[in-house]
């Protein structure tokens, strides 16, 4: 059980990232946080990965504080950050060093087939394209075995097509352990399709404004009327996040647009 | 014969032509290097041989080659070649080592780079042969005082260098040795070290260019071997010839100095994603 308790940020600079924010996650769980850039979702995601430190409240694995990375915990960042000296194997077997060397043979190669980049294990990572770069973070984050995985807007730098595919790559890989998932996006889309929980965050200060349940049983099609009547709530939370006219994120796009990317100006960065 | 086959034979003798064409490319460029200077050789070799010049005060190429093979059957190019690359070997290390720790620690930390770095600027702006009288007071005219001059002269490429390629070390890349919980040495040896590998290397070349450089200097303050000794005794004695063989000398000692941190380094950067990857080699 990951919980977060009255978790809140201030920056040495005085930028006010986080206020309150509460949230208790069981394991296996997927929890998706949207809103737009500058909400303090990053600032919350670093908090739990144990890379910055909370300026108020704590974050508790299993009832252990985390102040520092954890071996439990994993993180996929909005980049593939592959360590650019190591082949494709090198990379994810980074952060398993400690193993015996049959183990960790296995691991690399029971993970990079579960991705599909088993003929990529000796290429360097400049020879790959930025999805299958992904997968090859992805597959590093999940070698170790965490409980939990976060996921830092993972998908946003790719087109749509490698985005959706990845989505269910990551679903797949999920159902092998059954990890925590928390994944910080802004697209909605990508938020109900994987999460059984969406949290709206709302700016200045970062916090949880509403919480949306999503749990549409698996696999989810996106053109279903129920996917659609989540969406719509979402779009709404998100509005009345930032007071706009409910119906005004939905009114400014085509009906196509709204399932990419929901920039929502947040100010504060 | 057919289309087909007629349009096959072309494209199969258009192939063997691309062949010795990527053949002669790949010796054109080099050859057009040497064309210049081989053409210049010849053409001065030509003129004194029919008597245009005499040749005394810059020898042809027939002579150089004569008074290298000389020196170099004597022994004597290599006894004073080898005092000199032994002079910069040791100034080259103690350099290195000093730029190395000094610029690791700079680049690391921005505390030690507030309190060392402006004084290090400062004394870089001193050009390094104005301290010779100083060493030589110090140290004597000995073999101290050359080393430490040939130090001084590679510690500031190598401080530079190193010290802005630790400071570049990209930020998310120290993350991932984070969130793995690397320790501070594990830290250095697997993410700091092969991320700076690629300036330290340019770093080293320069600091080797420097190296040579200031060995001549040094060697000029008063040597009594060296390719250094062997210009000022060329000089005063009036051999052309001498000179330019050890300038010649130096040349080889140089590239070949430099090839092996290159070739030394090659085997850690083939990850490089180069732009002159595909256009150099």
């Amino acid at each position: 059980m990951l919980i977060l308790d009255r978790v809140g940020k201030t920056y040495p600079n005085g930028v006010h990232a986080l206020e309150g924010v509460s949230l208790s996650v069981a394991l296996g769980e997927i929890v998706a946080v949207v809103g737009g850039s500058g909400c303090g979702k990053s600032t919350m995601l670093r908090a739990i990965a144990g890379l910055d430190t909370p300026s108020r409240g704590r974050v508790a694995l299993d009832g252990m504080t985390i102040s520092a990375p954890h071996e439990k915990i994993g993180i996929i960042f909005q980049e593939p950050r592959l360590l650019p000296w190591l082949t494709v194997a090198g990379n994810v077997a980074f952060g398993i060093e400690h193993l015996p060397r049959q183990e960790r043979d296995q691991r690399v190669t029971t993970a990079l087939a579960r991705v599909g980049l088993a003929d990529k294990a000796s290429a360097w990572p400049r020879e790959l394209s930025g999805g299958q770069a992904q997968r090859v973070a992805i597959a590093r984050a999940l070698v170790p075995r965490p409980e939990v995985l976060l996921l830092d807007e993972p998908f946003s730098a790719l087109d749509a097509f490698t985005r959706a595919d990845l989505q269910d790559h990551l679903l797949a890989l999920w159902a092998d352990s059954k990890p925590t998932l928390i994944l910080v996006t802004h697209d909605v889309d990508e938020a109900i399709a994987l999460a059984d929980r969406i949290m709206v965050m709302r700016p200045r200060p970062g916090r949880i404004f509403e919480e949306i349940a999503a749990g549409l049983p698996r696999p989810r099609d996106r053109r279903s009327d129920e996917f659609d009547t989540i969406r719509r709530q979402v779009l709404d939370s998100l509005d009345r996040s930032l007071n706009r006219a409910p119906g005004a994120a939905t009114r400014e796009r085509p009906a196509a647009y709204v399932s990419d990317t929901v920039d929502f100006a947040c100010g504060t960065e | 014969m057919s289309v087909v086959e007629s349009s096959v034979a072309g494209e199969t003798a258009e192939f063997r032509q691309e062949q010795t064409r990527s053949l002669l490319d790949r010796f054109k460029r080099p050859a057009l290097g040497l064309l210049l200077p081989v053409l210049a050789a010849i053409g001065w070799e030509l003129a004194v041989r029919l008597g245009w010049s005499t040749g005394r005060l810059v020898p042809p190429p027939s002579v150089i080659r004569d008074t290298f093979l000389e020196l170099a059957q004597g022994g004597e190019l290599q006894h004073h070649a080898l005092a000199t690359l032994t002079r910069v070997a040791i100034g080259f290390g103690a350099g290195v080592a000093a730029g190395t720790i000094v610029g690791a620690i700079t680049g690391y930390s921005g505390f030690m780079s507030r309190l060392l770095d402006p004084t290090l600027q400062a004394l870089r702006a001193i050009p390094s042969i104005a301290w010779v009288p100083l060493f030589i007071l110090w140290l004597g005219i000995f073999e101290a005082s050359k080393v430490t001059l040939i130090a001084v002269g590679v510690f500031f490429p190598v401080y530079l260098g190193v010290m802005g390629a630790v400071a570049s070390v990209d930020r998310k890349i120290v993350e991932v040795g984070r969130i793995f919980r690397l320790s501070g040495t594990q830290m250095v040896r697997r993410i700091l070290l092969p991320a700076v590998l690629p300036s330290y290397v340019i770093a080293l070349r320069s600091g080797l260019g420097l190296g040579w450089m200031f060995v001549v200097a040094a060697e000029f303050m008063g040597a009594s071997q060296g390719l250094g000794y062997l210009l000022i005794d060329g000089q005063q004695l009036g051999k052309p010839a001498q000179i330019v063989t050890a300038i010649v000398a130096f040349a080889i000692l140089g590239k070949i100095t430099d090839w092996l941190i290159v070739a030394a380094a090659k085997p850690f950067l083939r990850w490089e994603d180069r732009f002159a990857r595909h256009g150099a080699d």
